[in-house]
């Protein structure tokens, strides 16, 4: 039984390795949920060996429990799949989140420069007053 | 036979339900990884969901052998057949609709052929500008 048990556990590691590693991959979504339901689904496969190693039937509800998550993820991910632009379903470098991260405060900065031209600066990072607002 | 021989029996046929299951689930990750586009992966991730689980709960219930987890089990084993189904449809329409599909793999489309004789049939033109729903 020792053996068996950990050819199936070597077994059920590198297919859910496997997956994850589609499921960072990508590259849309849906692949990423189908990685993810594989990594659900190996995992009740190893909660069940589990179960069978010690002849723990307590777990069994954990079955249950696993098998409707991974259901109810993979369809609302579905429902809400939506055509991506070119290059969205990938993880970004650290240059190009630096280089965006530079764009956004230059943005600020040109509109804060913009703002304090025409009013006193002190409320330009609260939003400013409100539109025709009456001041006394 | 006695109890003993039984026992045994039902330990080793448990073994081999749980190593086919198993290694259904890693053939599950190598397809996942290896496969070129949506509907191939997701052809190769169905194999654990209904097959692989219902050898590795079958090798449980044969360990287990007690009467109330073996009735948990098979309602694991009717939901998971239940829900897949539905899952796969959401999935595959959804990157049909959002052009996952390579159509240069397909040996045969009729999603694609149906739609277009529906277009000719309502519009009397084939419908041959931007993404069809």
């Amino acid at each position: 039984m020792t053996a068996v048990v950990v050819v199936c556990g070597v077994l059920l590691t590198v297919g859910a390795v496997l997956a994850v590693i589609r499921a960072e991959k990508g590259p849309s979504m849906l692949d990423r949920t189908i990685a993810l339901d594989i990594v659900v689904t190996t995992m009740i496969a190893a909660v069940a060996l589990y179960a069978a190693i010690e002849r723990r039937t307590d777990v069994v509800p954990v079955l249950v429990v696993l098998s409707l998550v991974g259901f109810v993820g993979s369809v609302t991910i579905a429902r809400f799949a939506a055509v991506e632009p070119e290059g969205e379903g990938r993880v970004r470098t650290r240059e190009e989140i630096a280089a965006e991260a530079e764009r956004m405060r230059a943005e600020d900065e040109a509109e804060g420069s913009r703002r304090t031209g025409r009013r006193e600066g002190y409320d330009e990072h609260h939003g400013g007053g409100a539109e025709g607002e009456v001041r006394s | 036979m006695t109890q003993d021989q039984w026992t045994t029996v039902a330990d080793v046929a448990s073994a081999v339900c749980l190593l086919g299951g198993a290694f259904l689930a890693f053939a599950a990750g190598v397809g996942v990884l290896r496969f070129p586009d949506l509907l191939a992966r997701m052809h190769a991730g169905t194999k654990p969901q209904v097959l692989g689980l219902a050898l590795v709960l079958i090798g449980l219930a044969l360990r287990l052998r007690s009467g109330g987890a073996v009735w948990a089990l098979v309602l694991v084993a009717v939901f998971q057949m239940l829900t897949a189904p539905v899952a796969a449809h959401m999935v595959g329409r959804a990157g049909y609709r959002t052009g996952k599909v390579r159509s240069d793999l397909l040996v045969v489309d009729e999603l694609t052929q149906d739609q277009e004789r529906a277009q000719v049939r309502d519009h009397g033109r084939p419908d041959d500008d931007g993404p069809r729903d």
